[in-house]
């Protein structure tokens, strides 16, 4: 896997204040889970997506540790409160160095 | 070399006896990478470190995956924790655990009380036919725990490539 990959998130623009809002954050990883084989029986090494986090305006809604069990282009639904106009930042850790940071902005009215 | 004669035989092998005895030497063969690496005990052990030494109650949790799924390797895991997410009554964190996978965990999400509500879906890979446990931590310390059985007829995790 390379050190980072194409991400993509699925939230609503805009919200009222108070309202939940539903987000989908979806990653590219094969999230190889280190228990396969090649056919010359050789163990293909771990690597996969360890730490998922979401920050609303700085501060953390939302983290989520994956481990071997999770499957491929992890899928994550959440939710969580529309407080404030800002950005929400999504970041998602893994083996081998790989990192990749996904933005949002949000109106709350 | 004498003929082969089924009325002669003395043990009576018949041939459908000799075709479902192959019949499930097959299946066992198939199935024994699976009883190597049963992992129960494992998953039972991963529980217990959740909780230290804290009691686990059942209810509150809400874990839903198909009962009956054709590829274990993208199986939709949904999950629901009754809880009024408040700033002083909120769920924590919820750990999901496979009974039969190579590694008990699966995922572990960590709530905050501005997640509105303790709800989740995602998507994992399960290595057979198993019970999933989801433990629940709560903001007042106490645990909580539910489960889902499935069929998984085509595992992951351990295919060849």
């Amino acid at each position: 896997m390379s050190k980072t990959s194409r991400t993509g998130i699925t939230m609503p623009a805009q919200a009222k204040k108070g309202t939940i809002i539903e987000i989908r954050a979806i990653a590219q990883h094969d999230m190889e889970t280190g228990y396969r084989y090649t056919e010359d029986g050789k163990r293909i090494p771990r690597d996969i997506i360890q730490l998922f986090t979401c920050q609303y305006n700085g501060e953390e809604v939302f983290r989520s540790d994956f481990y071997p069990g999770t499957g491929a282009n992890p899928l994550i639904i959440f939710t969580t409160e529309a407080v404030a106009s800002g950005t929400l930042v999504f970041k998602w850790v893994g083996d081998g160095g790989y990192e990749a940071v996904n933005q949002a902005q949000i109106t709350v009215s | 070399m004498t003929e082969f004669n089924p009325r002669s035989n003395p043990i009576k092998l018949s041939r459908r006896t000799y075709l479902s005895a192959l019949g499930l030497f097959g299946l066992s063969s198939w199935m024994a990478p699976s009883l190597t690496m049963a992992k129960k005990p494992e998953a039972m052990e991963a529980i217990a470190k959740i909780a230290g030494s804290n009691t686990i109650r059942d209810g509150r949790v809400n874990l839903v995956i198909p009962p009956l799924v054709e590829s274990g390797n993208l199986v939709v895991l949904k999950l629901s924790i009754e809880s009024p997410m408040t700033a002083n009554d909120y769920v924590k964190a919820v750990h999901v655990i496979a009974e039969e996978n190579p590694s008990p965990n699966i995922f572990t999400a960590y709530f905050t009380s501005r997640s509105g509500r303790a709800e989740l879906t995602t998507r994992v890979r399960l290595a057979d036919s198993q019970r999933v446990w989801a433990i629940a931590q709560m903001s007042d310390g106490s645990f909580w725990r539910g489960y889902a059985d499935t069929l998984v007829t085509l595992s992951a995790c351990t295919e060849m490539i």
